[in-house]
């Protein structure tokens, strides 16, 4: 290779040599996180448009109350709990349904959508390894979504406040509905912890099967993943009569033994630092269980992504 | 230095036999093209070649099994599977900082070269460009990388003649220099003929020739002849024949150039008519030996 025309040629051969030979897995999860966030805007688009829209209806509702506070013969029937602390915990609620929501459609489609529009062999002559890839994306629902509910509800939850404090300036609550607000700082924390808990680690085990049926099935994602489990609580009541899997089902969607692994589940959800139990949440072997299923269907995610082609 | 060695690769879809035991060697600094007809295996090859496809036999591209060690061998390899399929949601300054981002042998600046060329914009959405402009961006992120092998699969499928032209002309131009190697497929063979150093044939599952285009070029003429001279250039034993405005045109192999130019005027056959003419000798052949091995 050293003839006369080829010398030219020698130099990027040698830069060829010099230059990195692969780049950080690091940098590589950057990216490919990156990546999802830019196909997948409804991760914080839908949530900060629920978001806005609670916004509106809370400060339609507090011009209400402005009017019911003048007017002290109704202001004695109402409930302080109400009017200070459960819109907070409702906004919570709603913001972390929807993410909830937006995690299932995203897990169904990650593996599915890139298969289907064939771009998938545009991802796979990039030198990414079928592992970081699946870890990416299932980063978003373990991750990145909880974050993101996180930062997207505090900041809610401030503006909630600002509009309260302006609305209802001037007129003069009385103390023990003002004093019924739990403080900032507890609801946050218990906020992270319910997402931690709860919306990542206890649903890991279902956005991993929804993973597997999206790397998986040829056509109908959703039917895939919902019929089976569907089928065996069927199968298993018409056998033998009773409803372990299904009650199994149950458990893991409504986030487990109610007050104890996972506290302030539903509209209930208590204020107290003292009600989190994370040594016992730690202990469940629910919890663990779970997260070898989601291991096991990660595996098979992944092996699933090196073998199926474009649809 | 070899930068493909396969021996008796094989890979079957259930009873159908897509490869039946290719022996492949390909050395660096080469443009090899790849005919074959549809569902011939060529595309089940370079999906072998790419680690994209489990396979049995050896298979060794870059001294790497791509099937274990893809990630790695996309380092050095770059490929082209099909026309449009970068992803449509995709910005096309997105597509440049997500390669940046995760190639190390990917050179911004050239890439951002080719595209001036272009008439795309940064800001555009993949879905905005026209098929003809989604291939001119893979191929501008595709040549920014420094890469060792580059494989085309029908790269060019459904653009029209500018497109390919231009495609074409940019890879040898702008791209190939002679370290770098080159497996091209396509079904407009006329667009690669000038570009190959090598060919190719491919049909079921089994190489049927393959040779350099040097090569070619001094074993396969073709004569045009007049009907009163086509019974003395059949006695030549042509490997086809076939009928333009009243004229026969035959294709030869290993045939003597002066005999034959005594016959009509000699040329070199496009690869297309050399592909009829084998493969066409080929399914004409293998029915009747099936029925002679029958009996």
């Amino acid at each position: 290779m050293n003839t006369p025309s080829n010398v030219m040629s020698d130099l990027p051969m040698e830069s060829r040599v010099a230059s990195p030979v692969s780049i950080p897995v690091v940098q590589q999860l950057y990216w490919s996180v990156r990546c999802e966030l830019w196909e997948n805007r409804s991760i914080y688009i839908a949530p900060l448009a629920v978001a806005a829209l609670f916004i509106v209806g809370f400060t339609v509702a507090m011009v209400q109350l402005r009017r019911i506070v003048a007017d002290p013969s109704r202001l004695e029937s109402m409930h302080p709990h109400q009017v200070m602390q459960m819109p907070y915990n409702f906004a919570a609620l709603v913001l972390m349904g929807t993410t909830f929501l937006v995690a299932i459609f995203y897990c169904l489609d990650a593996l599915y959508g890139e298969r289907r529009d064939r771009s998938i062999l545009f991802w796979k002559s990039l030198p990414i390894s079928d592992l970081t890839t699946v870890l990416s994306k299932f980063s978003i629902p373990m991750l990145v979504l909880p974050l993101v509910t996180f930062v997207i509800t505090i900041a809610t939850q401030i503006v909630m406040m600002l509009i309260q404090n302006v609305v209802l300036f001037g007129s003069t609550l009385p103390e023990d509905i003002v004093g019924h607000r739990a403080p900032f700082f507890v609801t946050s924390i218990m906020l992270l912890y319910h997402l931690v808990a709860l919306h990542s680690l206890w649903y890991a085990p279902i956005f991993a099967w929804l993973m597997l049926v999206s790397s998986w099935a040829r056509r109908a994602p959703f039917l895939w993943a919902v019929l089976p489990p569907f089928a065996i609580g069927v199968l298993e009541k018409v056998a033998f009569g009773t409803t372990y899997f299904a009650e199994l089902m149950r458990n893991r969607i409504s986030g487990g033994h109610e007050g104890s692994s996972s506290p302030g589940m539903g509209m209930g959800m208590t204020m107290d630092l003292s009600a989190l139990h994370p040594m016992h949440f730690l202990a469940d072997p629910g919890l663990w269980g779970g997260l070898v299923f989601a291991a096991i269907c990660l595996a098979a995610s992944i092996q699933m992504r090196r073998t199926r082609g474009p649809l | 230095m070899t930068v493909i060695e396969s021996r008796g690769l094989r890979k079957t879809y259930g009873t159908t036999v897509a490869l039946d035991g290719l022996d492949l060697r390909v050395e660096e600094g080469r443009i090899l093209g790849l005919i074959g007809s549809n569902g011939a295996g060529k595309s089940t090859a370079l999906n072998a070649i790419l680690g994209l496809t489990p396979y049995d036999g050896e298979l060794k591209v870059l001294g790497r099994n791509p099937w274990t060690d893809r990630d790695a061998l996309m380092n050095d390899v770059c490929f082209i599977a099909d026309v449009a399929i970068l992803p449509r949601w995709m910005k096309v300054s997105q597509a440049l900082d997500y390669v940046a981002g995760v190639h190390p042998r990917f050179d911004r600046a050239k890439a951002e070269g080719f595209l001036a060329r272009t008439s795309i914009q940064r800001t555009s959405k993949v879905r905005e460009l026209s098929k003809g402009m989604v291939a001119q961006l893979h191929l501008a992120l595709i040549m920014a990388i420094d890469a060792r092998l580059l494989v085309l699969d029908e790269p060019t499928l459904g653009l029209d003649i500018l497109y390919r032209k231009q495609f074409f002309d940019s890879l040898l131009n702008d791209y190939f220099d002679h370290t770098r190697t080159i497996i091209v497929t396509t079904h407009q063979v006329e667009d690669v003929q000038d570009i190959l150093t090598d060919l190719m044939f491919v049909n079921r599952g089994r190489i049927v020739l393959s040779c350099s285009m040097e090569e070619f070029e001094s074993r396969y003429q073709e004569v045009m002849v007049t009907p009163e001279k086509v019974a003395a250039a059949r006695a030549l034993k042509p490997i086809s024949e076939r009928e333009i405005f009243g004229r026969s045109i035959l294709l030869f192999d290993h045939a003597d150039r002066q005999q034959l130019s005594a016959l009509g005027e000699v040329r070199t056959p496009s690869i297309s008519d050399l592909f009829v003419a084998v493969i066409g000798n080929q399914a004409s052949q293998s029915p009747s030996q099936s029925q002679g091995a029958a009996r």
